[in-house]
């Protein structure tokens, strides 16, 4: 009306007796002839329809537009899928060409390599060949991720001895073992002689992990366990297993995954304890042969059944542990991706590609298993792959002893024992190459076997003679006579090694104490299959062997640890100590807050040789004293939260009281005691040699160091000279 | 084949440690830290100056502002921070700064605020004058192995 000008809109009405509706309305102002407005023309048009149907068309247009952005999506993802596709396969199909020349190359470089050579060729020659060598890996692994991709990976099933694949997968790795590690292998009893699977692909399996837990351990230990479990729930295998509800705790499934830390074999013991039960189909049909076993009982029906059936499947679970660098948890999940390594800096330091973990998964799942891991950092790490395997019945009469309670019946076994039934490996490094004698093993083996509840044990009988004779003073000469039959046994004990530490201080001797505690468990023995419990690591630690964890198997330790308790008769002190620091590294600790202290040192002390732990001042460095055994100290005096001198005073105390109450005075808690504890509270504490580093070298830093308990200083800034002489003064 | 480029360069490189030695701005705990750089580790002595460098400079900058502090009583805190400095730097054979951080030092027991700045002054100036000329030997050894000499250490 202002405006004098007609105007159209749309407005909705709410009518009682049609709902909504909206009409158009349209106004226009009439004007008399003289230009005023004198009245409007109002016009009103029902188009509820047409807004309805208009509402319409936007929805379905909108619509379309959705459907159209989807399309065109989609389209774009099928194209970088085919993308993909080509290009992989292109990869594959230009590595394979690449394959063949480059292992021309190498192949001539190896004929060059026999030929007369100076030192200089010689040299250039070997890089020539690892050099080509890595490559070929990569494209090999690059060309299998590819096939297994594919699905085009055919798998093989062949016979062969798991046992024997694990020996030689060790001695392979022992074989080009730069490091000192250990290599161990542990094959469980109830693992069939022989099993049908894919060799090729598990030794694949086997040596990638194997020389993925090399290659980030630097101390310590490798080893392989392999083992027998009941059919995992992943599975989706029928029933034909029985529901093994009442073994399924017994297997070492239950195995905690903190163990990777701690003696394995200690579950080894466990489960051949067991080994009478776990016959998982592999003998199922034998037990109809044999009612009397207790645990066929409920399944005298199913293996009726399967004595028709010409094979039967086996889960066999292998575990792959290390004392390494441990994986962080954040890591865990993206460590099977190709390409992933846990971080750049470890793919800049430890170098590979990140293809090794990914290929190992995809060939364990397409075999119909499953890969994972478990780990800690700087404790070490766990890889578990669960693969199923036929076994034929036919062929494996030989492996498992039926009756676990005749030791006679085993011990003949032992005798003849070849490398068929040998379940345990270890190689020490040094000594490349030997494997340990299948008598010494495999009578470790029966004998934790057996130690179940048998007292009869000829071994443990020779133990009963000398009990009586036994008296409270420090008897050396009676250790003679224990000895004979405590090696054996301390050699299965060292095996399981579980520190119990049921004595106080023990006066003098330490191996007077391990008798002592032998003789208060042989009272349990009896009952109970605690003989394993005998503590030789009173053994080990009077021989210095600070890292308990390593496990010393060999026949000939046995002779030396006699010597060692008795020195009377023979004198071989020194090799038992040679052997036990040949294998453990001295564990040095440094106390310093400077960060560039902190890098030279440690890269002074990687160029002597020397792994060392690094904490930032003295509580950290209180803490790491009570966690671990350390050959010697390099303490800075000054640093935040708590000195080095502080540090020193509380550790000395700890030495002289045998406790920790100074230390948790200054308000340092005690860590709960683990397993990883090497400190029993029977022994007295070793004395650790504490180094001082000092800033300044004034006489009266020296004298307040000498008063707090310090061994000795050396004034920073620290030089290759003056760490020598140190490790040569204060390590063994 | 080495080239006469790379020879010049080692010898620019052995010319200007010599100067650095002979001044006394760097003593033998340099070459401590040479010896420790080798085919596992190649860029060592880099890389620790580089953190000494970086450790430094939060070193100086904290130790200037609390100087500055209208109500300066935290000689304390001073002498940690000065102790740190001390210490980097006679690990890694900065032989000046180090000395001067020991003049630092003794003012700051004294409680001394004029005499810790003027100090801190000169501390400031040789560091940065450390720093390039690090900086620039770092530089030229660079360009020496890209122009195909032999790297560290140099075995004499």
């Amino acid at each position: 009306m202002d405006k004098g000008l007609p105007a159209k809109r749309e407005i909705t009405f709410e009518t009682e007796l049609f709902g909504s509706k909206t009409f158009l309305i349209y106004v226009e102002p009439v004007f008399s002839k003289a230009g005023e407005t004198i009245g409007i023309n109002y016009m009103g048009m029902d188009i509820t329809d047409q807004v309805r149907k208009r509402e319409r068309m936007i929805k379905i247009r909108e619509e379309i537009a959705v459907q159209k952005a989807k399309e065109t999506e989609l389209n774009r993802t099928i194209h970088i899928t085919e993308e993909t596709m080509r290009a992989k396969q292109m990869l594959a199909t230009m590595s394979h060409e690449i394959r063949s020349p480059l292992s021309g190359v190498v192949s001539m470089a190896e004929i060059l390599a026999t030929t007369k050579l100076d030192r200089e060729q010689r040299q250039l020659l070997n890089v020539m060949l690892s050099s080509g060598d890595l490559v070929l890996q990569l494209i090999n692994d690059i060309l299998d991720l590819s096939k297994v991709e594919s699905g085009v990976m055919k798998l093989e099933a062949t016979k062969f001895r798991p046992r024997e694949v694990v020996k030689h997968v060790l001695q392979t790795a022992a074989a080009s073992l730069q490091k000192i590690l250990t290599l161990e292998g542990n094959v469980a009893d109830d693992v069939p002689i022989e099993v049908i699977g894919d060799v090729l692909r598990i030794r694949q399996i086997l040596t990638n992990l194997i020389s993925n837990a090399i290659k980030f351990t630097h101390e310590g230990k490798v080893g392989v366990k392999l083992y027998v479990v009941p059919e995992p729930p992943f599975a989706k295998e029928g029933s034909q297993h029985g529901s093994d509800g009442s073994t399924a705790n017994q297997t070492t499934t239950n195995v905690p995954k903190e163990e990777t830390c701690t003696s394995t074999s200690q579950t080894s013991s466990d489960q051949r304890g067991f080994h009478g039960k776990k016959h998982e189909g592999s003998c199922q049909n034998r037990s109809q042969s044999e009612p009397g076993t207790p645990v066929m009982n409920g399944k005298i029906d199913v293996t009726e059944e399967q004595a028709e059936l010409p094979e039967t499947t086996v889960w066999i679970r292998c575990d792959v542990y290390d004392t390494g660098i441990g994986i962080p948890e954040n890591a865990l999940p993206t460590l099977f991706k190709k390409y992933m390594q846990v971080s750049a800096d470890h793919a800049r330091k430890y170098g590979g590609t990140g293809l090794g973990l990914a290929i190992c998964k995809q060939l364990v799942e397409l075999m119909g298993g499953r890969l994972t891991v478990s780990s800690r950092v700087h404790c070490g790490s766990t890889f578990t792959f669960i693969l199923p395997y036929k076994v034929s019945l036919s062929c494996d009469h030989s492996d498992d002893s039926d009756d676990p309670d005749d030791l006679s019946d085993m011990d003949d076994h032992g005798d003849s024992d070849d490398d068929a039934t040998n379940g345990f490996f270890q190689f020490q490094p040094r000594t490349l190459g030997s494997l340990f004698s299948s008598n010494g093993s495999s009578r470790t083996q029966k004998l934790l076997a057996h130690n179940i509840g048998h007292v009869n044990s000829h071994k443990i009988n020779g133990f009963s003679e000398n009990y009586c004779s036994f008296p409270t003073s420090n008897g050396q000469a009676k250790e003679m006579d224990l000895v004979e039959d405590a090696c054996s046994v301390a050699e299965a004990l060292e095996i399981s090694s579980e520190p119990e530490c049921s004595f106080s201080h023990s006066p003098d001797h330490d191996s007077e104490s391990a008798i002592c505690r032998g003789r208060r468990h042989h009272n349990d023995v009896n009952g109970e299959n605690k003989v394993s419990s005998i503590d030789v690591s009173t053994y080990s630690e009077t021989s210095r062997e600070v890292d308990v964890k390593v496990k010393i198997s060999e026949p000939q330790l046995p002779a030396e640890r006699q010597g060692r308790s008795d020195s009377g008769s023979q004198s071989t002190l020194n090799t038992s100590q040679e052997v036990s620091n040949s294998i453990s590294k001295p564990k040095i600790l440094l106390v310093e807050d400077n960060k560039i202290n902190v890098l030279v040192t440690q890269s002074m002390m990687k160029q002597l040789g020397h792994t060392i732990d690094v904490v930032n001042n003295g509580v950290q460095a209180v803490r790491a004293v009570q966690c671990r055994s350390y050959d010697l100290v390099l303490m800075d005096v000054c640093m935040p939260v708590m000195d080095g001198l502080q540090a020193t005073r509380l550790i000395r105390s700890f030495e002289e009281t045998g406790n920790w109450d100074a230390a948790a005075k200054a308000g340092i808690e005690r860590p709960s005691p683990s397993s990883d504890s090497l400190q029993p509270d029977c022994t007295p504490p070793k004395h650790i040699p504490i180094i001082a580093m000092t800033a300044n070298a004034l006489s009266e830093s020296a004298e307040e160091c000498f008063a707090n308990g310090m061994d000795s200083f050396v004034s920073k800034p620290v030089t290759f000279q003056k760490l020598k002489e140190c490790l040569e003064q204060y390590l063994p | 084949m080495l080239g006469s480029g790379a020879d010049r360069l080692r010898a620019d490189v052995n010319r200007l440690l010599a100067f650095l030695f002979h001044q006394g701005i760097l003593d033998e705990q340099f070459l401590q830290l040479q010896q420790l750089q080798d085919e596992s580790s190649p860029n060592f002595v880099s890389q620790v100056v580089n953190i000494y460098f970086q450790e430094s400079e939060k070193l100086l900058r904290n130790l200037r502002s609390l100087l500055m502090e209208r109500k300066l009583s935290d000689y304390k805190n001073i002498g940690i921070h000065i102790n740190q400095l001390m210490g980097s730097s006679s690990s890694i054979g900065a032989k000046r700064v180090r000395n001067v951080c020991v003049a630092f030092r003794a003012a700051s027991d004294q409680n001394n605020r004029t005499g810790c700045l003027r100090v801190l002054e000169v501390l400031e100036h040789d560091y940065c004058f450390l720093k390039n000329k690090l900086h620039e030997l770092f530089q030229i050894e660079q360009q020496r192995i890209l122009a195909g000499g032999v790297g560290y250490p140099m075995q004499n």
